[in-house]
């Protein structure tokens, strides 16, 4: 006897959850099969940004569909409050991307007027602002002599990534979604209509399967008939401990969480699933986060982290309903945290539905072929 | 910037010194470093300048350390005191800091040496000041003659109990008493292993002399303490504890708390060698061979970091690894070091057999392990035990689940001395084997290393 | 074993050589070392070996020094831990 489920969610890091946690919110009653303690999770290994302004060179509609997120996430934050107790620490406190040099600012500059250009409308609002505003947004921070200024984007912000992973769990599981640690799915069959989900513990017997399991998506998706190449890239970040507050704004290289800790990142490294964290490429990321704050010079390092980026070839999201096999869904990307609140509204929404609006189908991986 | 050696040795205990002493004396290029600013690790620290002297109930282990610390300062090894790996390659590379700035040395033999910790067992009010283990206070002695204020409870179990109990004594200091938390239950269980302790009876006669030099002093010693709470405001006022269901109290200036001592994992466990939960001694040891290769290539270890041998025991690992090392670096055939270590191999064997019964007899008490829901477990993050079983409701299925959800083992002592005590509580909330349960991965920096450090690396 | 003189939280101090800044801290009457930057709470050294990080202590004006592990030289300021700052 196989057990049966009114819908499997294969993956349990940020998107799985946030999937399943809209669904859930949906009325459904999703299984979500998760790997165990030690399979690569991307979802641990996060800096906890929640971005725009960077997102969507080359891709105008991952730029708007990012701008969406931003825009739910502080509903999308107290909500999860409410349902779970637990505070995902999401402060839309504006961001920015340092420059280093008048080349670098001139660069920073190009691309972002050339991404404000995509569109006929601008979903990034964002602005460069020279060295003089800098210091005027972040007034107690002791900016370093190469400091030429900035990107600066209004509706980027942070959270603590693994709050939010937790509240995302405790929030699907209150609203009926079932967790299931320790079981990796091994093969996935469409047999008559329905998927046949094979985990070491059993069968399970679903009319609609969600793939979002990050790396763990590739082997199973074939079956189901989508051909979405998954690319491993390893980041590393820095973790500092505890200091007091320093009143800086996040950006993608350097960041204060609402403990204390300074995050500093992050490397883009080609080497496949070599979670090892390497002093050289620490040093690197290290270097130029001193050179935008100095005083950080003493400050001691607790941990490194490596991950794993899960990237399309365009490092946009894929979203696809399977031609071959309807009622199969693939989600992957890369900024899982930011999208969270997109992928627990509309894209869950499209899901339930079983049909996508133009914006996500705009995520189809055949722009890739 | 970089060094280059043949055989790096980690640790200058006695499976270290031992280690470094016997590989520079085939010919092998050897530095030893140590995060202490002196050789001889924790059983001899400070062998070189200590003030105090024990006249009787360690004299043995002192004229053994001053021996070991001799031969190792004439052996022509490299010596780099105050010096801290934080980070180890497969590769041979090993980053060290001296807590200013950061180097690396490549080695193409590495041993390490790390030692042993104390066994961390949260109990309510563990995070007050005045509240230390015993192992701390034993160094106080050590290093500087200090005598405990009159007022000081030692609670727990384990020959470092006594030991350090006689050793105040002798040095004309005081304890209030003793709160002994073995079960006993532990003596029918002991007895099983009886026939390798009679192998090695003066394992046997020093405990009983410990005892008996201990009682006759008129320190109060209770048996079958159930529980344990240390209280007060801002820092240990008393000490409260349970035998048969009764509770008592007692004033306490100073509350000694020791559960045994644990192999120091950090570095093998970073270095990302297998390890498996050994059972009698309930913690988790790295996989070696009978030479003390690691399961990473290159990497060995010796001593208490291995498993809990004693410092007898780890100073004969010590020598066995340096062969094993020698004949690596090709200073010494096969055969010439089987020849070597065989009367090393038949010594410790005999340590090893006496071992299970202390093991058996000193195992901690059961209920101790899964303490209360409202006890800090994470001393650095404030994370209480209620803490981690609520993240197992959750569905973590692991340490490395409960740390992301809960902080725990994220502060800046990583998790050594909350790692153990985490996964006991996790493995009974999810009713799970403790080799099933694992325990936190370990990562880079080992010790904590400032940025500036860091970034000078890139160089 | 001769001593050295060292500077608590402001007060001077005779410490025997062999001494640990936290020994030294300890010796000098401290009953708390640093503050939890997570609850506030006092706190102690506890393991005096390295391990616990409980001894974090701002040495000779450097913050986050593992106490227990730095031996003591003449004329070294120990001051408790409370927040460190980036921005001085």
């Amino acid at each position: 006897m196989s057990e049966t489920a009114e819908c499997v969610v294969i993956g349990g890091g940020v998107v799985g959850s946030a999937i399943a946690y809209g669904l859930a919110k949906r009325g459904e009653k999703p299984l979500v099969l998760d790997g165990g303690d030690s399979s690569i999770r991307s979802s641990r290994v996060n800096f906890g940004l929640v971005w725009l302004h960077s997102k969507g060179d080359g891709m105008a509609a991952y730029g708007f569909w990012t701008r969406r997120a931003c825009d739910l996430w502080q509903q999308f934050a107290d909500e999860l409050t409410d349902e779970t107790g637990v505070n995902t620490q999401y402060v839309k406190s504006g961001g920015v991307n340092y420059c280093l040099s008048e080349a670098e600012y001139n660069k920073r500059s190009e691309t972002m007027q050339r991404m404000r250009g995509q569109a006929a409308e601008d979903p990034y609002e964002a602005r460069m602002v020279d060295r003089g505003e800098l210091r005027q947004l972040m007034p107690r921070a002791k900016l370093g002599g190469d400091v030429t200024g900035a990107s600066y984007g209004p509706h980027d912000g942070t959270c603590s990534p693994l709050y939010l992973l937790r509240a995302l769990h405790a929030g699907m599981t209150k609203r009926g979604a079932q967790y299931r640690a320790d079981s990796p799915v091994t093969a996935i069959k469409p047999v008559d209509g329905r998927f046949e989900v094979v985990t070491a513990g059993g069968v399970i017997s679903t009319p609609k399967v969600v793939l979002a399991a990050g790396h763990g998506s590739m082997p199973l998706e074939k079956a189901l008939g989508f051909d979405v190449e998954i690319i491993a890239e390893r980041g590393q970040i820095v973790v500092t401990e505890r200091v007091a507050p320093m009143g800086i704004l996040p950006a993608n290289g350097v960041r204060q969480s609402t403990e204390g800790t300074v995050l500093i990142g992050t490397t883009t490294e080609s080497v496949g699933f070599d979670l090892s964290t390497t002093p050289q490429a620490g040093a690197a990321m290290v270097k130029r986060a001193l050179s935008v704050f100095p005083a950080l010079a003493g400050v001691r390092i607790v941990r490194t982290w490596a991950g794993v980026r899960t990237l399309t070839r365009d490092k946009c999201p894929v979203y696809e309903q399977s031609g071959q096999y309807p009622g199969a869904f693939i989600a992957t990307c890369h900024s899982g945290v930011t999208l969270a609140a997109v992928h627990a509204n509309d894209l869950a929404e499209a899901i339930h539905n079983g049909k996508f609006t133009p914006m996500i189908d705009a995520f189809h991986g055949r722009r890739l072929k | 910037m970089s060094v280059s050696c043949d055989l790096l040795v980690i640790g200058a205990g006695p499976a270290g010194l031992a280690a470094a002493s016997t590989a520079a004396k085939r010919g092998v290029d050897v530095t030893l470093m140590d995060e202490q600013v002196a050789p001889g690790g924790q059983i001899h620290r400070a062998m070189e300048s200590r003030a105090f002297k024990a006249e009787s109930v360690s004299r043995a282990d002192d004229e053994r350390g001053v021996a070991l610390v001799a031969e190792f300062r004439a052996s022509g090894s490299r010596y780099q005191p105050g010096t801290q790996a934080w980070q180890m390659q497969a590769d041979g590379k090993v980053y060290v800091t001296d807590g200013a700035r950061a180097r690396v040395i490549t080695a193409r033999r590495v041993i390490i040496a790390a030692g042993a910790i104390e066994r961390a067992v949260p109990i309510p009010g563990w995070t007050l000041p005045g509240v230390m283990t015993v192992g701390a206070a034993q160094i106080r002695l050590k290093t500087i003659t200090y005598k405990p204020p009159a007022e000081t409870w030692l609670a727990g179990s384990g020959p470092l109990l006594w030991l350090y109990a006689a050793q105040v004594i002798e040095a004309g200091g005081r304890i209030a008493g003793i709160l002994d938390t073995t079960p006993g239950s532990n003596r029918m269980r002991a007895l099983r292993h009886i026939g390798g302790a009679l192998g090695h009876v003066a394992y046997l006669k020093r405990g009983l002399t410990l005892q008996r030099c201990v009682r006759a002093a008129g320190v109060l010693v209770v048996n079958h303490v159930e529980a344990l709470e240390a209280r007060g405001e801002g820092c240990v006022q008393s000490v409260r504890y349970c035998v048969k269901g009764d509770w008592r109290e007692a004033p306490a200036a100073l509350l000694l708390l020791h559960q045994g001592v644990i192999p120091h994992t950090h570095a093998t466990r970073a270095l990302g060698a297998e390890h498996h939960w050994n059972v009698l001694q309930r913690c988790f040891v790295p996989n070696l061979d009978s030479w003390g290769n690691t399961s990473i290539e290159s990497y060995a270890a010796a001593g208490d970091c291995t498993g809990i041998v004693g410092a007898e025991a780890s100073l004969l690992q010590g020598h066995i690894a340096a062969l094993e090392a020698a004949r690596a670096l090709g200073k010494l055939t096969p055969a010439q070091r089987d020849e070597l270590a065989a009367p090393h191999f038949a010594h410790l064997w005999r340590h090893l057999a006496a071992r299970r019964f202390l093991d058996a007899l000193f195992a901690p008490r059961a209920s101790l392990l899964n303490p209360a829901d409202d006890v800090v477990v994470c001393r650095c993050e404030s994370v209480t035990a209620k803490q981690i079983r609520d993240a197992v409701v959750l569905g973590a299925m692991g340490p490395n689940q409960v740390k992301a959800f809960t902080r725990c083992g994220m502060g800046p002592c990583q998790g050594r001395l909350c790692g153990l005590a985490a996964a006991e509580i996790l493995a009974a909330a999810r009713g799970k084997s403790m080799q099933e349960t694992g325990v936190f991965k370990v990562r880079a920096p080992l010790k904590p290393l400032s940025l500036s450090e860091l970034a000078a690396l890139e160089e | 074993m001769s001593n050295v003189t060292v500077n608590v939280e402001g007060k001077a101090i005779s410490v025997p050589a062999g001494e640990s800044a936290a020994g030294a801290a300890l010796a000098a009457g401290l009953t708390h070392t640093r503050v939890s930057p997570v609850t506030g709470e006092p706190r102690a050294p506890y393991c005096m070996m390295g391990v616990c990080f409980e001894c974090l202590m701002v040495i000779d004006g450097v913050p986050s020094r593992q106490a227990c592990m730095v031996p003591v030289r003449e004329g070294m300021r120990i001051e408790r831990q409370t927040a460190v700052e980036v921005w001085k």
